[in-house]
């Protein structure tokens, strides 16, 4: 694909099914109802000059450029903020528009630089392309007169700059920060001449102002005023790639925006179907990790852990573990070896990975991330629906009349979706926040939760059931739906269950901490608010009751009919880009991919047929079994494909004991990550840019990755795994991704229909594709649910066994913000550092001056696990009692202080819950400071032996 | 594995089914640790309820006892 860029339409579509028909410039034309007459002459062939106007916000008729001439009308209105009318003629182009035209492109140049030659949006400005349209020649009013050239850039953004002087304060950055963004950062500040863009208030730059950075502003801009400053240092781009952001669940697609082999800018797409064509600071500017210095870019061995690296060839590396795992399978058995998919990773990667631990190791040791995320989401909704996924795609919030938020910041971990919550809030839906936080969805310019039910830590459940029990007992239940679509038998033993006294809000007030009242206010908004959409995060599933609080939401949702059509739904939020993804591909250790039980004969049966081996009936360990096993001795050897276990598993000790206990850790990642500190091997990664493959949303969305340079390694990932594959002698010959596509869609059914033609004709496909469904499923459990009839399930609320008492009286949970991301091994190797540099501990109030605290200062926040130090922000943004923060960094690393429980079905970590005390610190713990010296050992690399000069 | 995790585990899962009455819970238990651990596992549980072990509350106990039961049935 070439550089051109998108259409822009200058409006943005009507969705009418009723159109009209009009006249422009002779030609006749059909266009929806609502369409603006700029939108009806560009789609259909003509062009109306216009600055102020783009495709993805509301008109505004600021810049009296695309002024029409309308048969039986005076003057000469705006065709951007003109709908069309039947019968309606036209003139686009006469001798009155093109003086008027003339007339004011000459006023906008008369205060711009003419340094076209010299300005990064050369050949690339739509204030250049107006100007040659309206035939511009001369400019009668000189520039002697007062004027902004000169004006100094707002070059804080690391990633963008301001230009006054280039800004023609047409509002576009404005209006994009308002209607697509959400943020309201930007303003026109003071009047006439003086008309400025701001960012924030008077004092602020962009860098200090609310603005996050999500590049709207910039993508709008018809001129160079906000321009990326990569295009700034490196020139135009001359070809593009489609491909998908490789950060969260939303899977935005991006134009990669290259000039020979250097990606200048990464563009969102605007026929992405995840983001249409939105973006956040990490998908759009926050890919330079892909070349940090830190990379590395060829394998490493070592015969221990307490030496340092020794750099070698492929084929040693390979050699040397395929040995090492050969020989500890000989002499322990395959129950001795194991692997972590990578969420990261694309679907073909980890599902060549999970096959290589079943049919190359001969165990069911394998486990993904989201053993440590969204687990009790495929055991939660298995169970009630049938179906381990989230129920909508993403349009559906644009049809949601009441949003419930439960244990998930949007605005931080998926951006791109939360700026359409927020749209669709400011349309007039109102939205119920659960959470311990008062996150932005709580209260943001132009957001209001109608309720925020603050609850405390590890209530989820019980608050769930206290809902439920309002919903049943002033009979707001859609029996009608649960007749129809349900086992009715269970409904009824949950609604006698739910109705009981000891469930009542009032009742479990006191162990909810949530306002009884607030509490039924919810319940009942929920309930007949009309339709009712669910989206949750890692606050539902990272409990010792995440399993049972997915179900708990899946019976709501059942309860009220809030299932089986647009707008409403159960839709877990997964974290990283491909978590949906490596769950379908069978990387739990008791599932084949698409989630088929490995001990039923059928389905192993035709896996074992393809891959001619006996594959094992029981299920394998588990993530933390593992390491539990690999503590005992039962377990030595793993194979861990882009996880950082050490920084994001919980309990920090035990998951270094537990990698120092193995024989053989073999690390397959981008850096030396602090897992690679307890390594034996490590296999170069490839990033997203560097490889072919497909990507699964948190809607279902198969998109395509596609490789936009070379990998820097040598090798995708899948090719590495396959290498080691035949290293241990095994003859996989696949030579491209979509080879392992085809044989996913082989195997299992809910892919059958998918194919790399498909997606490179398509762009995006939401699973089940089968013949049922060929074009994809935008919905599921339309008609009937997955299992047939939706199973309600009566989740009784378990306290944790993480209490607090007089030597930990807070609690702890952790989460994310929005410039970094996970472990932050890719962020934390980006200018993203500039919003976040470090972990920090929110805070309340009270429990900051009850312990002589203020904003600043270092604490010591220490578990019954462990301590760390990190500094304090003092909010009330946390309850009092309820401490947060985040663990990007491995400085601080969070995950010392929290605990081994999990959740009951899945061992899911209860990272969400964790009693901690928090006191001055002036300093480092003691395991802060051998940490580190421990890591910088253990990342030392051999020097190469150098022949003696001669003499 | 280390003991009282194990133990825990089990006890956890009992907890949670707890709720359907004690003949459901045993069962939903047994068919949940048959489903999802590894044999490893429900061997070393297994072997601790023989022992006698008190670290089970009664229904993961019982869960652990049908299963070993049923193992030993058909192995």
């Amino acid at each position: 694909m070439g550089f051109e860029s998108q259409p822009d339409f200058g409006t943005p579509e009507s969705r009418s099914s009723k159109s009209v028909t009009l006249t422009i410039d002779s030609r006749e034309v059909t266009v929806p109802v609502g369409t603006s007459i700029m939108r009806a002459a560009k789609e259909n062939g003509g062009d109306i000059p216009s600055l102020c106007a783009t495709d993805s916000v509301k008109s505004f008729g600021s810049c009296r450029m695309c002024l029409v001439e309308i048969e039986g009308r005076k003057g000469t209105p705006s065709s951007c903020t003109t709908p069309v009318e039947e019968g309606m003629v036209v003139h686009t182009q006469t001798d009155r528009l093109a003086r008027l035209r003339r007339g004011v492109m000459e006023l906008y140049i008369s205060d711009h630089p003419l340094d076209c030659l010299t300005c990064s949006a050369n050949n690339d400005c739509e204030l250049q392309d107006t100007a040659a349209e309206v035939g511009l020649r001369d400019v009668r009013y000189g520039y002697e007169g007062e004027n902004h050239l000169g004006t100094k850039p707002d070059v804080s953004n690391p990633y963008f700059l301001f230009a006054p002087d280039k800004c023609i304060v047409c509002s576009r950055c404005v209006r994009a920060c308002d209607e697509v963004q959400g943020t309201l950062a930007l303003t026109v500040q003071g009047r006439g001449f003086a008309s400025a863009i701001s960012a924030g208030q008077s004092d602020d730059d962009f860098l200090s102002s609310e603005c996050v950075s999500c590049g709207a502003c910039v993508q709008a801009c018809p001129t160079s005023a906000l321009m990326e400053k990569s295009v700034k240092q490196h020139g135009k781009p001359e070809r593009s790639v489609i491909t998908t952001c490789a950060y969260c669940g939303v899977g935005c697609t991006f134009r990669a925006e290259m000039k020979g082999e250097q990606l200048v800018r990464m563009i969102p797409y605007k026929d992405g179907k995840a983001n249409r064509g939105h973006s956040c600071v990490k998908g759009r500017f926050a890919w330079g990790y892909a070349n940090h210095q830190d990379r590395i870019t060829g394998p490493m061995i070592r015969e221990s852990i307490e030496e340092p690296w020794r750099e070698v060839s492929w084929e040693e590396a390979l050699a040397f573990t395929a040995d090492r795992l050969n020989a500890i399978k000989a002499k322990h058995g395959a129950g001795a070896l194991g692997g972590v998919t990578s969420s990261r990773c694309t679907n073909e990667e980890t599902f060549l990975v999970q096959k290589l631990v079943r049919a190359g190791f001969g165990s069911n040791n394998v486990d993904t991330c989201a053993r440590v995320c969204h687990s009790p989401t495929g055991y939660g909704l298995k169970t009630t629906f049938g179906t381990s996924a989230g129920t909508q795609d993403f349009d559906s919030v644009e049809q949601s009349d009441v949003i419930l938020v439960i244990g998930a910041n949007p605005t931080d971990a998926h951006p791109v979706f939360a700026s359409r919550i927020k749209k669709r809030l400011r349309q007039g839906a109102k939205i119920i926040v659960i959470d311990p936080r008062r996150i932005d969805l709580v209260k943001s310019p132009h957001i209001e939760a109608a309720h925020h039910l603050p609850l405390q830590p590890g209530t989820n459940v019980a608050v769930l059931t206290a809902m439920a029990h309002v919903i049943v007992t002033e009979g707001l239940a859609n029996e009608e739906f649960v007749r129809e679509r349900c086992e009715w038998d269970e409904y009824e033993d949950w609604a006698r269950f739910v109705s009981e006294a000891r469930h009542s809000p009032e009742f479990l007030e006191a162990v909810t901490r949530v306002p009884a009242e607030e509490l039924r206010g919810a319940a009942r908004l929920y309930a007949t608010g009309g339709n009712g959409a669910i989206y949750y995060g890692l606050g539902v599933t990272e409990h010792s009751q995440g399993s049972s609080t997915v179900m708990a939401i899946a019976n709501l949702a059942m309860a009220t009919g809030n299932l089986g059509k647009p707008g409403v739904g159960v839709n877990p939020l997964r974290g990283q880009n491909n978590v949906q993804g490596a769950c379908d591909m069978g990387s739990f250790p008791h599932e084949l991919p698409g989630y088929r039980h490995i001990s039923d004969p059928d389905v192993r049966g035709s896996f074992e047929n393809h891959w001619g081996v006996t594959l094992a009936p029981e299920p394998g360990l588990r993530l933390p079994n593992m390491l539990d096993a690999a503590k005992d001795g039962s377990f030595r050897a793993i194979y861990i494909q882009g996880e950082d276990v050490l920084q994001s598993d919980p309990n920090t000790h035990h998951v270094a004991e537990a990698l120092k206990a193995m024989e053989c850790v073999i690390v397959h990642d981008l850096f030396l990550n602090e897992t690679a500190g307890y390594a034996h091997v490590f296999l170069p990664g490839s990033t997203f840019l560097e490889k072919n493959g497909t990507f699964t949303n948190a809607e279902r969305r198969i998109q395509p990755v596609r490789k936009v340079v070379e990998p820097a390694n040598g090798l995708e990932d899948w090719e590495v795994t396959q290498e080691l594959a035949r290293a241990m002698g095994f003859d996989w010959n696949y030579s491209h991704a979509s080879e392992i596509l085809e044989e996913i869609a082989a195997l299992t059914p809910t892919f059958a229909g998918v194919s790399w033609e498909m997606l490179e004709e398509c762009g995006s496909v939401q699973w089940p594709v089968n013949e049922a469904n060929p074009e994809g499923s935008p919905v599921m459990h339309v008609g009937g649910f997955v299992r047939g009839k939706g199973k309600f399930v009566v989740t009784g609320y378990v306290p944790t066994d993480e209490k607090t008492g007089p030597r930990f009286p807070l609690l702890l949970t952790t989460g994310r913000i929005l410039s970094q991301y996970n472990v932050g091994a890719q962020t934390r190797r980006t200018q993203n550092t500039a919003w976040h540099e470090e972990d920090l501990l929110e805070i309340h109030p009270t429990d900051a001056e009850n312990r002589g605290l203020k904003d600043g200062d270092w604490v010591k926040l220490a578990s019954r696990t462990g301590e760390t130090t990190l500094r304090a922000t003092v909010t009330d943004r946390v309850a009092p009692g309820v401490v947060y923060t985040t663990f990007h960094h491995p400085a601080t690393q969070a995950n010392v202080v929290t605990s081994d429980y999990s959740d009951w079905a899945t061992n899911c970590p209860e990272y969400k819950v964790t009693a901690v005390q928090v006191t001055p610190s002036n300093g480092p713990t003691d395991w802060q400071e051998s940490y580190a010296s421990w890591a910088e050992k253990s990342r030392r690399i051999k020097a190469e032996a150098k022949a003696e000069p001669a003499e | 594995m280390d003991a009282a995790k194990l133990a825990r585990m089990a006890n956890d899962i009992a907890n949670n089914f707890a709720v359907l009455g004690d003949e459901e819970a045993v069962a939903s238990t047994a068919n949940h640790i048959r489903m999802f651990w590894d044999p490893r596992m429900r061997e070393q549980a297994f072997a601790m309820t023989a022992a006698g072990d008190e670290a089970f509350i009664e229904i993961a106990r019982k869960a652990l006892e049908q299963l070993a039961s049923a193992a030993g049935a058909n192995g």
